[in-house]
């Protein structure tokens, strides 16, 4: 295939440059890798009889039709496995103290949500293990179900009755306690007294990844080592898991994630599935596939978010933060996944965000109930902060009657404060709020979107125009081992590359991340062309097999570059530094005198120079190396994070709103985020646009919805509305760039930004367009039913918040704590 | 079963399937064209989108049986002679495109805006794509690649 030029303009090398991407070429032909391709001699299919009941105990299944059906090799049930299929991990706990159910691939005697796999069907072809899942005939018992998320914490209904609550865990910190500040209640009983507090109570509804490529799975037991190839984001977590669950050794599993079709923390998961291909092709002998429907994908795949979040901040009446207090409710669902139960604790150390508060507290109560499990989702506990502390600055902005951008500077870190350490307990490494809002005001033409709405609101427009403001920050590159290890996580926050030097020149990366969408073969590439001095045409990138790439933790977090990015940076270093002694006995030289820039070394003072290539031949050879020196350039390096690091940005969204049918429509928006030193601008622009789309969505679109029973009736992407191109809008995206002190690259890490910062913004501009009618919520998403209503009942809602006096909001029948109709019958929507 | 003849990206095929077959399980798992893809049960997302006499259609939505006798164009068709079609050659340079997955079927949809609106606009690119669903890129670049393609200035529209 022919293509045109593919390098932009770029004054400093590769780092920088808008590289076209290496990976496009087979995507945008068809010459793709998806595990669903795979085809192998003697291949069986699986499919899956799921419960429909939410709760039930099992007390018959007759797979007898089904097993006599054509074509129908084998039919298992959790009796027939019980023995030997091990459980599902929780790898990351709250603490020693955490009540975690048992979690079987194949439910054995009683289901914990509806979608939880009860038999498996193996046939010659995916359409007759279908057709045979119908022939199985299971007898369930239903019992009663923990369906809603506050009725669940308070212990109506047991989703696991042998635990005895549905309280899985509570995780606190307390900046007095911890030493990082004053304390809280302190703060708010003197703010009472005298100041402002400002309470609230969000709903954070529950979402679903959505990845475009359903999970499918494929295991060749066949040959010594037995290969798993899953659409996967952590393959060689899978791999661990594998062998530490179901007791197979390591060393006879080999997992490949091939081309993996986006995964947004939806395939972050070790799954029921991917045991069950395992146990299917050990049983059978042959080759097993399962590839998911889209409708037992949005089911059975782990959603996310889904917490009430409990909100008090306190302010000195000039509007200068002195304490927050932060109080969650958070559904697990029916299982604890990977790392379900510290989900909401990722966003602890971000409610504090970019603000100078002198005290904080924290609080997380994890609630088991008869769903599908939740688990991480873009973002991950830190869109759940940014969006509570992004409502409540508008909140304060109001009280003291002050422009929410006035009274975000006012409180906010300096540039000229960084380093600062949090009260939270972390330090922000750089940064600068200042920048990336006056940029993005300008962008935004904000004091004339602020004229627009005055003049709208004057003649009393039934269209009115609001203004959403997200000055956020989010922490990324997942992480110090050390720190990971304190919060009781079974694994460690390192990454692995190597870099093999080919004896013709060619540079083979192998990277112990997993990307699947964010580019990493690109942007890796011009990494190690900038520091080996190579082309970027002449760099490939090996990932996700876990018999080439040996060493890894994959991607997640927005991880990858800082984090993996720091381990490639040291890897060829260390290639350098290797080359050297070699360089030098060829220039016959001292190796002190050696220099290395763009590709060759050069003896210091003369002329003399060997290329890279040509020093990697000479070692090939190794006819003539130096005594001692080993016959290899290749070098590997691991790096373990010292900190996190912290992107941050401002993000201005408008937004016109009828108040006549609810219906709001983006009008604008603009993002300036600083995420440190840029390596890719293309890539970092696709990762700010899909992760706005899909904080937008949270705000207007998305919400995974159950009935009373706990069926999720979102269960198709007829009612589960992801947003279409005619939905959205172009955005205007640019960034300011304060480079990070945590790695070598000085980059921050991208690809939950947008998604954190937009969701807030979006609810702003609704809630700020509508502010004087009387309403300061909208339940999310912000469908124009629910904006329609907030505008008819805006004479309840009105005035919250206000300093002093009792807790409105927390008192029975108050605004802000009204649940829908469906919700008070039992439903959780 | 059924006997249906259909030409396939250029290569006429005889076969037997099951009336029930649907065109995309048939593009698949008979003739391995696994370039297009499946990403839902409900005919919502677009990702099997393939040309059927020229003109774009869901191929979860068509039966094989239906397809017999016309002319299917896939992913793996568009390309000639080495030469990428227009909408591929736009989407690489647009970075239109992230996992990937979307890709083939939005493409082959992007192609048929074009054929039936040669100059839109951006509000009319966004509806001619609303049967297509793709998580990763917010749609933007797409948008970009298609007025790329049409040699069309933005009307009001795509920044940055």
């Amino acid at each position: 295939m022919t293509t045109t030029e593919d390098r932009v303009e770029s004054p400093k090398g590769e780092i920088g440059s808008a590289r076209r991407r290496k990976e496009d070429q087979r995507l945008i032909t068809g010459r793709t890798k998806w595990t669903d391709n795979i085809q192998l001699p003697g291949m069986l299919h699986l499919a899956m009889v799921r419960s429909p009941f939410a709760h039930a105990r099992i007390s018959g299944i007759d797979t007898a039709a089904a097993k006599g059906a054509t074509g129908v090799v084998a039919v298992l049930t959790g009796a027939d496995v019980k023995d030997i299929q091990g459980g599902l991990p929780n790898a990351w706990t709250i603490g020693p103290d955490q009540k975690t159910p048992n979690h079987p691939s194949i439910a054995v005697d009683r289901v914990a949500f509806a979608g939880e796999v009860v038999a498996v069907v193996v046939a010659r072809s995916a359409a007759a293990a279908r057709d045979a899942t119908e022939l199985v005939d299971v007898d369930y018992e239903e019992l009663p179900a923990a369906v809603e998320l506050k009725a669940a914490a308070a212990d109506e209904a047991l989703a696991h009755p042998d635990l005895g609550t549905n309280i899985s865990g509570v995780w606190t910190f307390d900046s007095a306690e911890a030493g990082t500040g004053g304390s809280a209640d302190e703060a708010i009983a003197a703010a009472r007294a005298d100041g402002i507090v400002v309470e609230r109570e969000y709903r954070q509804q529950r979402l679903i990844p959505a990845f475009m490529e359903p999970r499918s799975v494929v295991c060749d037991p066949t040959g010594e080592q037995m290969t798993v190839w899953s659409s996967t984001q952590v393959p060689h977590f899978l791999r661990v898991f594998i062998a530490a669950c179901m007791g197979i050794p390591e060393s006879k599993v080999r997992v490949i994630a091939p081309d993996v079709g986006g995964g947004f923390g939806g395939k972050l998961q070790v799954v029921p599935e991917e045991f069950i291909a395992v146990l299917a092709a050990r049983h059978t002998g042959r080759p097993c596939k399962y590839t998911e429907t889209r409708s037992e994908s949005l089911v059975s795949g782990h959603h996310g978010r889904d917490q009430w979040q409990r909100l008090t901040l306190a302010a000195t009446k000039d509007g200068t933060v002195t304490a927050l207090k932060v109080d969650l409710l958070a559904d697990m669902g029916a299982y604890l996944g990977l790392v379900t139960p510290f989900v909401p604790m990722l966003g602890a150390l971000m409610y504090n965000a970019i603000y100078k508060f002198p005290a904080y507290h924290f609080s997380c109560t994890n609630v088991l109930t008869n769903k599908t499990w939740t688990d991480a989702y873009r973002g991950a506990g830190r869109p759940e902060a940014t969006y509570a502390i992004e409502r409540l600055m508008d909140e304060l902005a109001v009280e003291v009657g002050a422009d929410p951008l006035e009274i975000r500077e006012k409180n906010w870190i300096r540039a000229d404060e960084f380093p600062f350490a949090t009260v939270a307990g972390v330090t922000y490494d750089s940064g600068n709020y200042e920048a990336a809002t006056a940029r993005a005001k300008d962008l935004f033409d904000y004091d004339g979107l602020r004229r627009e709405q005055a003049e709208r609101r004057e003649r009393k427009d039934p269209v009115q125009l609001g203004i959403g403001i997200s000055t956020f920050t989010e922490m990324c590159g997942l992480a110090p081992s050390r720190w990971m290890g304190e919060q009781h996580y079974a694994a460690g926050g390192w990454e692995h590359a190597t870099i093999r030097m080919l004896p013709t020149g060619k540079v083979e990366v192998i990277t112990g991340t997993s990307p699947h969408g964010q580019g990493h073969e690109t942007s890796w590439s011009q990494i190690v062309a900038d520091r080996l001095g190579v082309p970027f045409e002449d760099v490939e990138v090996l990932h996700g097999d876990t018999a080439i790439a040996t060493r890894g933790l994959d991607t997640y977090g927005s991880r990858s570059l800082v984090v993996g990015g720091q381990a490639l940076v040291m890897a060829a270093d260390r290639v350098i530094e290797k080359a050297k002694p070699v360089a030098a006995h060829m220039l016959e030289a001292s190796a002190d005198d050696i220099e290395f820039a763009a590709g060759a070394f050069t003896v210091r003072g003369t002329d003399s120079r060997k290329t890279l290539a040509e020093v990697v031949w000479e070692t090939f050879t190794s006819h003539d190396l130096p005594d001692g020196v080993e016959p290899t350039l290749d070098a590997g390096a691991t790096f373990d994070p010292v900190d996190f690091s912290f992107p941050h940005g401002t993000h201005l969204c408008a937004a016109e709103v009828d108040t006549e049918t609810g219906q709001v429509a983006l009008r604008s928006y603009v993002s300036v985020d600083d995420i440190g030193v840029i390596i890719n601008p293309l890539i970092v622009a696709g990762q700010i646009h899909g992760g706005i789309a899909q904080g937008v969505a949270q705000a207007l679109w998305e919400e995974a919805v159950y009935d009373e029973q706990g069926t999720l009736v979102t269960g198709s992407f007829v009612d589960y509305t992801l947003p279409t191109a005619a939905d959205l809008i172009s955005f205007t995206n640019d960034n300011t760039v304060s480079p990070s002190t945590t790695n070598d690259l000085g980059a921050k890490g991208v690809g939950e930004a947008g998604c954190i910062a937009s969701t807030p913004a979006v609810v702003n501009a609704i809630v700020d367009a509508l502010r004087p009618l009387g309403v300061n919520d909208v339940r999310m998403p912000c469908t124009p039913e629910r904006v329609w209503e907030a505008i008819r009942s805006a004479g309840a809602s009105a005035g919250g918040g206000a300093s002093g006096g009792p807790l409105p909001h927390f008192d029975e029948g108050a605004a802000n704590q009204d649940m829908p109709e469906a919700e008070q019958k039992g439903a959780d929507r | 079963m059924s006997r249906i003849s259909v030409r396939v990206d250029g290569v006429s095929y005889s076969d037997e399937v099951e009336p029930r077959t649907l065109l995309v399980h048939y593009l698949r798992e008979q003739l391995g064209k696994t370039g297009t893809v499946v990403g839902c049960d409900t005919s919502n997302c677009g990702a099997c989108t393939v040309h059927l006499d020229g003109h774009s259609v869901k191929s979860c939505n068509v039966l094989a049986v239906q397809a017999d006798g016309h002319e299917v164009t896939t992913i793996e068709g568009l390309a000639q002679d080495g030469q990428l079609h227009p909408m591929q050659q736009a989407f690489h340079e647009c970075h239109a495109l992230q996992c990937g997955y979307c890709t083939p079927g939005m493409i082959m949809q992007a192609i048929d805006v074009l054929h039936e609106n040669p100059h839109p606009s951006e509000e009319e690119i966004r509806e001619g794509l609303e049967g297509n669903l793709c998580r990763c890129t917010g749609y933007q670049n797409i948008v970009r690649a298609v007025q790329q393609v049409a040699g069309a200035t933005s009307e009001g529209g795509a920044q940055s």
